[in-house]
Formats: C-alpha cells, sequence, structure tokens
C-alpha cells in the first residue's frame, strides 16, 4: 500500500530543475556490473599461469578498465540528467553527447508506477515511471528517486493530471484483495501450460530411472524442461508475489513482487479493456484472473520491454465471485456472463471447431463483451466509451459457412474484441448497433465508480 | 456478402468508388513487372533448346491474366463513405474488410504518394487513430480530392474529437 504522504516534505513545489539520486548509476548498471564479475572471475582463475609470468595480470587490468568507464559514463549520464514538473510537463533532460529533451503532457498520463528492484531497495531508491499514451511518446522514466521522493512524486503527477491544486494530498487507498502467496502458487502450477510440460517431464525421468537404457539424452532433455517450466513459474511467482489491490478515489493501485516490488496506479476511465482468464483446471476449482489493458504507444525498443508488463494483471488470482466483484469495481454493471443467444451459429463448428464450445459475443449498453478460447476461457470486456473503431472482416471459408468477424478496436495495445463467426446478418447489425452506442455513450458523461458492494467469501 | 453488408452498415449514405485513373496506375504497375517477365521468358524459350521451355510463355501470360484479374477485384472492391458521425472503409476481394472509423477518434491523417502515384497525380489518404489495429485507408484519390478530403476530415475530427 502507498505510504499516506500528505505534505511535499523533500520535493518543494516547482520548477527548479533537480538531478537524479547520485547513486542512480550503480543500480542501472548493476546488472551489468554482476554480468561482468560473473564473466570475469572464472577467467581470471582460471589462467593463473598467465598471470605469474608479467608480475600483473593483464586480464584483471582489462576488466577494471572496463567498470572504470562504465563508471565514468554512469556518472556523466547523471551528471547531465535533470527532470522538474513544470507547464503542465514532465520534463527530462539527458544525453551528453546526443541531448535528448523529454516532455510528457501530465494530461495524457495513463498510469503512474514506482518500482524498486532489488539493488534499489538495498540502497533505499525507487524508480517513478510513467505511462503516457499516444504515437511517439516516450516513457518518462525517473530513475532512481529515494523511496520516500518517489510516492510524492507520483501524488504530484497524478494530482496534476487529475488538474488538482499541485500539492493535493494522494487520497487515502482502501485496500480491496490481497491474494495470499499460498494461493498464488497453486494456481501457477495449476496451468496446462505448466502442469504438460512438467508432468511429462517427470514421468519421462522415472521411466529413465527405472530402465536406464534409453541413455543420458534423454534424461538431460527432461531435465532441461523441468528447470525452464520451472523459472517460468518462479519468474511468475516472483511477479505477483503478496498482491495486493486497493481503491483510492482517482484509480486503482496495485502492490506486487518478491524481489522487485511495483507499485502501480491505473487511473480510473484509463482503462480500455478488462479480461477475464480461467485456465482449464482453474475452471474446475473456481478460480479467476483479471487483466486490464491501457493506451500507451507501441513499444519496440529492448530497454522497454519491461515497460510492456506494466499495469497487466488486475488480479494474478482470485475466486471467481471475487474476481467478478472486482470488475464491478473497475466496470461498473459489467456482466461477464453471455446471454443465451450469445453464441455464434452452429453451422460455424465446421469453421472453428477448436474454438466453438466458448465463442460467444455480446453487448449491451456500455459494454462490448467477446469470449473465446480453445481450452482456457477468456472473456474481453471493452468499454463502449472506449471503442476507436469498427471492423466486419470475411474471409472466403468464412462467406462459404456464411459467417463473418466483427473486430472492436481499443487504443489499448494487448487485445481487441474479437467477435468470431457470427451469422452474416447479426455481425452487420452488430457493426451498425456497436458503432452507434459507442458513439452515444461518447457523448454521455463518464459513469461514477460504483457503491461499495461487500467483499464474497473465499470459495 | 461485402457489397450487401456494406450497404447495410451504410444505410442511407452514398459508396464512394475510386478514381479510374487509379485502375490505370495498378495496370501500369503490373505491366512494369510482367512485361520484362513476359520477354525474360520469350528469350528463355529461345535459348533453351527444351521443347518444354516452349510453354514458359504461355505460362507467364496466364499468371500474369490471373494477377491482373485478382488486381481488377481489389480495385472494384474499394470504397469509401464519409457519413454525419463516421467514415466508413471498404475493402478486400479475398479477405474482405469493412471498418467503421469514428471521426471523433482520428488522431492524425497522413496523405502519401509513390513515384507512380505522382505519375498519375493521386494520393492515398490513411486515418490514424489511437488502436494500431485501425486500418481506414483509401488510397487511389486524385491528388486534389485527397488534399479536400484531408482537411474536411481535419476539421469534423476536431469539432468532434474526444478523449482517450
Amino acid at each position: 500500500m502507498p505510504p499516506p504522504i500528505a505534505t511535499a516534505g523533500p520535493l518543494e513545489v516547482g520548477e527548479t530543475w533537480r538531478r537524479l539520486h547520485p547513486l542512480s548509476p550503480i543500480v542501472r548498471f548493476g546488472r551489468v556490473l554482476i554480468g561482468v564479475i560473473v564473466v570475469a572471475v572464472p577467467s581470471i582463475a582460471e589462467q593463473p599461469a598467465l598471470h605469474r609470468e608479467g608480475g600483473f595480470p593483464v586480464s584483471v587490468i582489462v576488466y577494471a578498465g572496463l567498470l572504470l568507464l562504465g563508471g565514468i559514463g554512469g556518472f556523466i549520464s547523471w551528471l547531465v540528467t535533470r527532470w522538474r514538473i513544470a507547464e503542465g510537463n514532465l520534463q527530462i533532460e539527458t544525453g551528453f553527447i546526443r541531448r535528448q529533451s523529454l516532455r510528457i503532457p501530465l494530461a495524457r498520463i495513463q498510469a503512474v508506477d514506482v518500482i524498486s528492484p532489488l539493488s534499489g531497495r538495498f540502497l533505499g531508491l525507487a524508480e517513478v515511471r510513467v505511462v503516457s499514451a499516444g504515437r511517439g511518446a516516450e516513457h518518462g522514466r525517473l530513475a532512481y528517486l529515494t523511496a520516500a521522493q518517489a510516492p510524492v512524486v507520483r501524488a504530484r503527477l497524478l494530482a496534476l493530471a487529475h488538474g488538482l491544486e499541485v500539492g493535493t494530498p494522494e487520497p487515502v487507498a482502501l485496500p480491496l484483495l490481497h491474494v495470499q502467496n499460498g494461493l498464488l502458487l497453486p494456481a501457477l502450477l495449476m496451468r496446462l501450460q505448466v502442469l504438460a510440460p512438467g508432468l511429462i517431464a517427470i514421468a519421462g525421468i522415472a521411466a529413465i530411472a527405472a530402465a536406464p537404457v534409453v541413455g543420458a539424452g534423454a534424461f538431460g532433455s527432461a531435465v532441461t524442461v523441468l528447470v525452464i517450466t520451472g523459472l517460468g513459474v518462479a519468474r511468475a511467482f516472483n511477479e505477483d508475489f503478496d498482491f495486493a489491490i486497493s481503491e483510492a478515489g482517482d484509480g486503482v493501485r496495485l502492490d506486487r513482487g518478491l524481489l522487485q516490488r511495483r507499485h502501480e496506479t491505473i487511473p480510473y476511465g484509463r482503462i480500455q479493456a478488462v479480461r477475464v482468464v480461467e485456465p482449464l483446471f482453474w475452471r474446475a476449482l473456481g478460480w479467476a484472473r483479471l487483466e486490464v489493458d491501457v493506451a500507451r504507444q507501441s513499444v519496440s525498443r529492448e530497454a522497454d520491454r519491461d515497460a510492456q508488463q506494466v499495469a497487466r494483471t488486475l488480479i494474478p488470482v482470485a475466486s471467481r465471485d471475487q474476481a467478478l466483484w472486482l470488475l464491478a469495481r473497475v466496470m461498473p454493471d459489467a456482466h461477464p456472463n453471455p446471454p443465451p443467444d450469445a453464441g455464434p451459429p452452429s453451422r460455424a463448428r465446421l469453421k472453428a471447431p477448436l474454438s466453438f464450445h466458448f465463442l460467444a459475443a455480446w453487448f449491451g449498453q456500455r459494454y462490448v463483451y467477446a469470449r473465446t478460447g480453445r481450452v482456457q476461457r477468456s472473456t474481453i470486456i471493452v468499454p463502449l466509451v472506449k471503442v476507436q473503431s469498427v471492423r466486419l472482416k470475411s474471409g472466403p471459408l468464412q462467406r462459404a459457412f456464411h459467417v463473418a468477424t466483427v473486430d472492436v478496436d481499443t487504443a489499448g495495445r494487448r487485445w481487441h474484441a474479437s467477435a468470431r463467426c457470427r451469422d452474416e446478418d447479426e455481425a452487420v447489425e452488430m457493426v451498425r448497433h456497436i458503432s452507434e452506442r459507442a458513439r452515444l455513450s461518447r457523448r454521455m458523461p463518464p459513469p461514477l465508480p460504483a457503491n461499495p458492494a461487500p467483499l464474497p467469501a473465499t470459495g | 456478402m461485402s457489397t450487401v453488408a456494406t450497404r447495410q452498415i451504410l444505410g442511407t449514405g452514398e459508396l464512394k468508388r475510386l478514381s479510374p485513373r487509379f485502375w490505370l496506375a495498378r495496370q501500369t504497375q503490373l505491366a512494369l513487372f510482367w512485361g520484362p517477365v513476359f520477354v525474360a521468358s520469350i528469350v528463355v524459350a529461345l535459348i533453351v533448346n527444351v521443347s518444354a521451355a516452349d510453354l514458359l510463355p504461355v505460362v507467364v501470360a496466364l499468371i500474369a491474366c490471373f494477377a491482373w484479374l485478382v488486381e481488377r477485384g481489389r480495385y472494384r472492391s474499394w470504397g469509401y463513405a464519409e457519413r454525419e458521425d463516421d467514415l466508413i472503409v471498404t475493402r478486400g476481394l479475398m479477405f474482405r474488410h469493412v471498418s467503421v472509423v469514428p471521426y471523433g477518434r482520428m488522431q492524425f491523417i497522413d496523405v502519401t504518394a509513390g513515384p507512380i502515384d505522382r505519375a498519375f497525380g493521386l494520393a492515398t489518404v490513411q486515418l490514424h487513430t489511437a488502436a494500431a489495429a485501425t486500418d481506414a485507408r483509401i488510397p487511389g484519390l486524385l491528388r486534389v480530392d485527397a488534399d479536400v478530403l484531408r482537411d474536411r476530415l481535419a476539421l469534423v475530427g476536431e469539432a468532434k474529437a474526444t478523449g482517450l
């Protein structure tokens, strides 16, 4: 939960330029440093004969020189980087040889995150990351500020983004849901993409142990599969460890992470789409996951791959009732259970034999719903206010079956609601109604957050 | 399906087709590619002393005809309509698309023209929304029409603009 900070404290209101924390380069290049040490130490240790000849070992000098260069580079980059919040922008200036000046209009902020990587937590540092919308827009990264400064900067950015006074304190966050780590781990394991390779590998190892004729090659590949699967689970566990979601007046707050703690903020009204995901075994156990999509630029650079993960999971696992309750908090009046006539015509079974049983699409006064999936059932919910464009598509095979697909696009990057294999006439009606209702809903005032309802008990 | 469906989505609106000059430009493009290929196939047929090689120019000509037919179908499938609140674009021969883009969602408009387009005085108008998947592109407009369309779209877009 974000600490309640009322006063600006260590950060005065203002237009003055500030530097990042002096220890920033160390955290930033910490990974590189560890990498160099991992490579350097064994290689130095392996060649003792070379070293004794000429007195001082050459490779040590080379590595020390590399580290020194990296250190100087990091220091210079810190020296020339400065930032301020002024004129309705977050302004960041950086670059020694190629100066770069970044202006992020606060009105376009989609989400603000505070991220504390492991090394940063030791040094008491945190990063503030601003996700803004629009093509060519950049992610504003303030890496790093002190752990005390970061929430203040976030509060200020959010206050300005909502058009409030600069000194407005961050609204108090009410805890909504907390995911027990004891539930998260089995939930992560109970997914088909983990269970299938895991069990096959274990069965393989058992078979080899029982009849060791097969040889070491098969054993090695089985172990590799097991390790890769395990690493995937460990990464997901590390990401969503101690997951807590809380609600402030202006949006939802997510806190998660084992080694690297993330504190994400998703303002209300910036959510482009929500997805309810129910994997095969989770359905039997009555579990579900919620994911959100916010507007953002197309991310292509390597450095931003991490940013793609930002503000993605709304709840990693919860009972279906709780997930739906949470859904009602972020999208009032959304009902992700399809009406009886939401399915495609039965002739579509031949066109989409594997996903036919889950295919469904329907729309209400405020949302468009599209359910898809072969093994895992996923329902995408798009508010009509967020609809960017509506498309009708049909391929030659679809025309043979007299069906068509209706795509509903949003500014989010992850999904669009796709109503696949609808009856042709129905698809045309859907395009007409959805674009008409989207037009009307753009003129209506945005809906207020729902009244608090009691949280259903874990079931 | 496409024409009927487009009519139904359109309602009372009028679907505008592309300029015939665009078809001329496309045919030129086809000729620029298939002409040399055809000549080359004749040369190969004359040089190579295998009887089967004589069929080569015929095959090339058939493929070129097929490409011409496909291109003609594509040209005919294009269409757009400016309605009160949105723009409708249809395209595609095999995979047919009908896109409905509200003016209020437009982020910016591109007008582009390649070398052949320029030679024929044509241009392409493309609408961009915040959604990457939006594919509202109208090729083969007369340069003048493209500029007028762009300005008109920009004007209504500004009047009806809505935030994300």
